[in-house]
């Protein structure tokens, strides 16, 4: 198959220097076979398989080619995989080694790449997505909106994520370093080899094949070796040093506040579809180095500028720079016969390479009026025809669009933007191009900096705002330093001053010696005038992933978008992955010269991270599956699962929700059935709940019950030790925020309990009172809640079932309700508080958590007789509401006062100190009588239950939108009233006892209820006291 | 994220320990109850959103949970400096615009 790769050349002409000819590869590309070597890129092989057409564009599905050898490639993004789980979306074809068995689709393309149903609807109705189509097009009718939706995304497609499950894991390393060196071409080598000699802690990474850089294929010679083996021979010096991380295929994609930079490694991606195994277990894939850096060194180079012109995006239309990689890395020249259209001298290197490796140069069009400089000279002398003063102002095609096949040639006015003179049509098959470069500043924007434009280098370089990002570096081109001398002298200078500000001393280091060619002077040039205005010419591409015009571009600034962020997101120049990698410049340059303004008037866009797109794995790590967020277990988990429960999540917590049984038909017990079977049995016999996962906050100190009256809205100053008393907590605009028992353990030792959700928060809100306004009490906070288990013993025979376990006297009238006393429960140390959240008889036992589950067992081999029965949190929901509890987070939102909730009885009003909340309840707001208040719902047919969250209204008949006064925030049907019942918040409930209220329900049905006191059951609190 | 000297660990962590939890200095008044509505008010809702050098109060929460202030340019979000509860800012707006001493603060946390 290897005759196939006609546009390889021939072994023996001294290039390709990273192929290996004796290691081909197949690969499929659309499901067509192919061969390239080990050493290609998927792009790279394409070319030499001359494959033209590897994409249809975005918009008017017009046939693309590979343009660039690196991340700035708009066109050659394909999906990539061989099976349906390893399906990888959004790939640069420039940027993804070639492997054996490699598998890719062109990401855009409706049925293929080669027969587009798109291209059609692109060139008949070329309006069929003007800019700004999004608004435009697609505004009306609304009902075709769908249509349209189906047909966009059908005929864009960026891509599509897998149907099945990665195979694949995933890792994050933290890292930190002094000096994090971004891109490993000659300057980055040199700054990394510069802190390393002296023992700073280095990482070097690149986001490419290998390292080198710009050097990679440079005819350059430095320190007197040819720049190839250089680079080998710094790569082998740093890997030699313990103190130096070298990352290759590692893509520096996110540069965040003080020197945070995410780090995407590839590490399997070269090699297949999905990452080895190794001894039974797989090995990750890529990673994401999270890393901190004291020192960042930006050496990302720059990205060649394409010229705009008409016809720029047909196949065959290149950037220079990635000509003479092709031709040097891999061997591969992708044409016969070469035009190339310049602004600069660097560029010629495409000509002299293309010429080297056996093709064609038909000329040259330079837009300077006197090229000159070394590498002119080199073109000069090999005979090839350079046209001054002139540009490529059109490149034709063939009628299908597939490849260029001549360039229309003429001289141009660039100060006037027209053409001067006659047009020459030169017959050839490739058009490379180059207007400048840009340095690629991307990663210094990420920290929100706007670049800068400097005249003398026509290009947009890192800029600082109001101060310089401390510890940030920009070297080389990506500093806008193009002579490499220059580059290295600056760090040879510079880096040792600034690390030695952070106390690291760096040895001085010689700049690599070199040979400096001598360069001519490079012209700005974006837009290539045509014979026809920009608006009639054919179209001129400015960003081909997002197949922006000029002529786009100045139809937004024809009407009115006049600043460039408005101008990108009504044209979407630069949007999504591209990120105006290769257009951005250009496009500014068109918008400066529409609206008559200079380039630095214009302003720049923002680049935003990622600057290459991450692979969700990646981001994503091993948090997923049970690792993506850790799950609490109470010490008696195990006991519910192999009573199979089921569980509810509250916060990390897996509680148990209910326990259904089996039936005597056979069948469990549905939600429902078991909720009512344990309320009976609460109400009636006895249950037990797994409480454990409420807050638990131990409190110490002299001045611990002076906190407590400060934070809780109620008094603490008479607590008696062996007492517990219910507690409310306001923040300081009066509003409930929790609520728990607390229990007098000793005089200056207290037992504080708290939500489950809110044990975190309200320790913190503890410690923030103590440490920022009470710091002279002394006070001491520690959270106990996973080293005490709780079970709540509660109904009728919870004191019979007890006594048989515990040394307490349990008589009512030796441990009273509120109380609490120690001793043992079945042998094992306990503290049990006589409480209740159900209203009945209730003993809250407590153990060390690492003992519970024998206690827990105990209970129930003494439980038969007296009908001991598991519950869970749905029925704990239905009896504490049957008894008006509240639920803070449920039953409140935030703005629920005390008052609003009818619990008076739990503000001291009178204590000494205004305590946290008290000043509110003062506020006009607080004192109006039509806030919402709690109050009991009592649907008027006894089967509704009320849903929660319903709106409440006064009159059924207004018209919508009605009036509501209020909402329904816990609602069940209870097994002991035989009724629905509900909480619920209404304005000025308090005072609406006895009144119907209506709930208007989105089926059109309207439920009546009578507002009724919040305390359904039990009203006088008898059944806690017996 | 940010890099933040917890200046009780005397240690720079990870933003992901800390929580903020906003303006720094706000001082409950003494006698609440003899607080006018108003002053009450803005005592309780009203924070400064400056442009540049603001004092505000982290929390080393997964570390040793004290809290702390931090000064921080909202321009750049630097972190000029860290100091304790009870101490009083170095690096001001008022000292940074008339480039005083104290501007030449480190992101260490320390002053320079
Ligand atoms: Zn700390």
């Amino acid at each position: 198959m290897s005759e196939l790769q006609q546009r390889r050349v021939a072994a023996g002409a001294g290039l390709g220097l990273e192929i290996d000819r004796d290691r081909p590869l197949a690969f499929t590309f659309n499901g067509k076979a192919y061969q390239g070597y080990a050493g290609d890129t998927l792009a790279s092989a394409l070319l030499a398989n001359g494959v033209d057409v590897v994409n249809r564009s975005f918009k008017y599905s017009r046939p693309r080619g590979v343009v660039a050898a690196g991340a700035e490639e708009p066109n050659a993004i394909v999906q990539l995989g061989a099976s349906e789980a390893t399906q990888t979306p959004n790939v640069r074809a420039t940027q993804q080694a070639l492997y054996e068995g490699l598998t890719a689709r062109s990401t855009n393309g409706w049925p293929d790449a080669q027969r587009d149903m798109m291209s059609l609807i692109g060139k008949v109705g070329g309006p069929f997505m003007p800019v700004g189509f999004y608004y435009k097009t697609f505004k009306a009718p609304a009902s075709m909106w769908l249509t349209y939706e189906k047909m966009i995304r059908k005929a864009a497609g960026l891509g599509r994520a897998p149907s099945e499950g990665d195979p694949d894991i995933y890792d994050h390393v933290h890292r930190h370093c002094d000096v994090l060196v971004i891109g490993s071409g000659p300057t980055g080598l040199f700054a990394a080899l510069t802190a390393a000699k002296s023992g700073a802690r280095v990482i070097l990474c690149d986001e490419q094949e290998r390292f080198g850089g710009s050097a990679r294929d440079s005819d350059e010679t430095l320190d007197g070796v040819p720049a190839p083996h250089w680079v080998a021979q710094i790569v082998e010096r740093l890997a030699a040093m313990d103190n130096v991380t070298l990352l290759v295929r590692t893509t520096a994609n996110g540069y965040f506040d003080h020197n945070f930079v995410t780090l995407h490694e590839r590490r399997t991606e070269h090699l297949g579809d999905s990452a080895a195994m190794t001894g039974g277990r797989r090995q990750a894939r890529s990673r994401l180095h999270r890393v901190r850096a004291r020192h960042v060194v930006l050496a990302t180079g720059a990205h060649e500028r394409p010229l705009v012109y008409a016809g720029n995006d047909v196949p065959g239309n290149l950037l220079a720079g990635a000509v003479s990689s092709w031709i040097r890395r891999q061997a591969v020249r992708p044409g016969e016969r070469l035009v190339l259209s310049t602004t600069n001298d660097t560029a010629y290197r495409a000509a002299l390479d293309w010429q080297a490796a056996g093709g064609e140069v038909v000329a040259i069009a330079d837009a300077r009026a006197n090229p000159e400089g070394a590498m002119v000279e080199r073109a000069r002398a090999a005979g090839m025809r350079i046209i001054a003063g002139s540009a490529v102002i059109e490149a034709t095609t063939d009628r299908k669009g597939h490849r260029v096949n001549g360039a229309r040639v003429a001289a141009v006015d660039i100060a006037g933007h027209r053409i001067d003179g006659s047009i020459e049509t030169l017959v050839c098959d490739t058009v490379a191009s180059s207007g400048g470069y840009s340095p690629v500043v991307h990663l210094a924007a990420h920290t929100g900096v706007r670049p800068v434009w400097r005249d003398d280098i026509l290009g947009f370089v890192p800029g600082q705002t109001v101060a310089p990002v401390k510890g940030f570096h920009p070297v080389g081109a990506a500093a806008g330093v193009y002579s490499l001398g220059m580059a290295f002298d600056a760090i040879a200078e510079h880096l040792p001053a600034a690390l030695a500000a952070d106390g690291i001393a760096l040895a001085p280091s010689a700049p690599p010696q070199l040979e400096t060619l001598a360069q001519g002077e490079a012209v700005g040039l974006y837009h290539v005038p045509h014979d026809k205005p920009t608006m009639r010419a054919p179209k001129q591409f400015v960003d081909l992933q997002n197949d922006v015009t000029a002529a786009a571009i100045e139809l937004a600034t024809i009407e009115g978008f006049e600043s460039i962020e408005h101008v990108k997101r009504y044209t979407a120049m630069g949007f999504g992955t591209d990120q105006g990698k290769l257009g951005n410049i250009n496009g500014m340059a068109i918008a400066a010269r529409c609206l008559g303004q200079t380039i630095p008037e214009t302003g720049t866009t923002v680049f935003r991270p990622n600057y290459t797109p991450v692979n969700f794995g990646a981001i994503v790590g091993r948090h997923c599956g049970e690792l993506f967020d850790p799950e609490r277990y109470t010490a008696m988990h195990q006991w519910h699962v192999e009573q199979g429960a089921a569980f509810e999540d509250v916060g990390q917590w897996k509680r148990p929700w209910y326990y259904p049984r089996q039936k005597a038909s056979g069948e469990r017990e549905t939600m429902h059935e078991a909720v009512a079977r344990e309320c009976r049995a609460v109400r009636e016999q006895v249950g037990v709940l797994d409480a454990s996962t409420l807050g638990k906050i131990d409190i110490q100190g002299p001045d611990a019950r002076e906190f407590l009256g400060r934070i809780y809205t109620n008094g603490w100053e008479k607590l008696a030790v062996g007492k517990a008393r219910y507690g409310l907590m306001c923040k300081d605009d009066g509003m409930v925020m929790d609520d728990g028992v607390t229990t007098c353990l000793a005089d200056n030792h207290f037992l504080m309990t708290t939500t489950t959700g809110g044990a975190a928060a309200i320790l913190e809100w503890l410690e923030i009172w103590h440490q920022t306004e009470w710091p002279e009490l002394e006070v001491y906070f520690t959270s106990v809640t996973d080293h005490w288990a709780t079970m709540t013993l509660t109904g009728p025979e919870a004191r019979n079932l007890l006594s048989e376990l515990t040394d307490i006297d349990l008589d009512r009238e030796a441990f009273k309700f509120m109380e609490w006393r120690e001793g043992t429960v079945a042998g094992v140390p306990a503290r049990i508080y006589r409480i209740s959240f159900t209203g009945e008889l209730s003993f809250e036992i407590n153990v060390q958590a690492n003992y519970a589950m024998p206690v827990w067992e105990a209970l129930f081999a003494h439980g038969d007789q007296y009908g001991l029965t598991p519950y869970g949190t749905e029925t704990m929901h239905v009896l504490r509401a049957e008894k008006g509890f509240i639920i803070v987070g449920q039953d409140t939102d935030g703005s629920m006062t005390p008052e609003d909730l009818g619990m008076q009885w739990c503000v001291g009003y009178n204590k000494p100190y205004p305590w946290i909340g008290k000043r509110a309840l003062t506020r006009s707001d607080t004192r109006r009588e039509d806030r919402k208040q709690l109050v009991g719902l009592k649907p008027l047919d006894a089967e509704v239950v009320l849903e929660e969250g319903a709106q409440i209204v006064l009159d059924p008949k207004q018209a919508i939108p009605m009036r509501m006064v209020g909402h329904v925030t816990s609602s069940y049907y209870s097994p002991t009233l035989d009724h629905g019942f509900a909480l619920a918040v209404v304005k000025g409930g308090h005072k609406r006892l006895g009144e119907r209220v209506y709930l208007p329900m989105a089926d059109g049905v309207t439920h009546v209820a009578e507002v009724v006191s919040s305390i359904f059951f039990d009203p006088k609190g008898q059944r806690q006291n017996l | 994220m940010f890099y933040i000297y917890c200046p009780y660990c005397a240690e720079y962590r990870e933003e992901e320990e800390f929580h903020p939890k906003g303006q720094a200095h706000i001082a409950r008044p003494l006698d609440p109850m003899a607080t006018s509505d108003d002053a009450w008010g803005d005592y309780l809702f009203f924070r400064d959103n400056p442009r540049g050098v603001h004092h505000e109060l982290w929390v080393h929460a997964v570390g040793c949970r004290k809290f702390f202030n931090v000064t921080r340019d909202t321009r750049t979000y630097a972190i000029l400096e860290t100091y304790r509860i009870g101490e009083q800012p170095s690096v001001t707006a008022d000292s940074v615009s008339t480039g005083s001493a104290a501007s030449t603060a480190t992101l260490t946390g320390v002053q320079a």
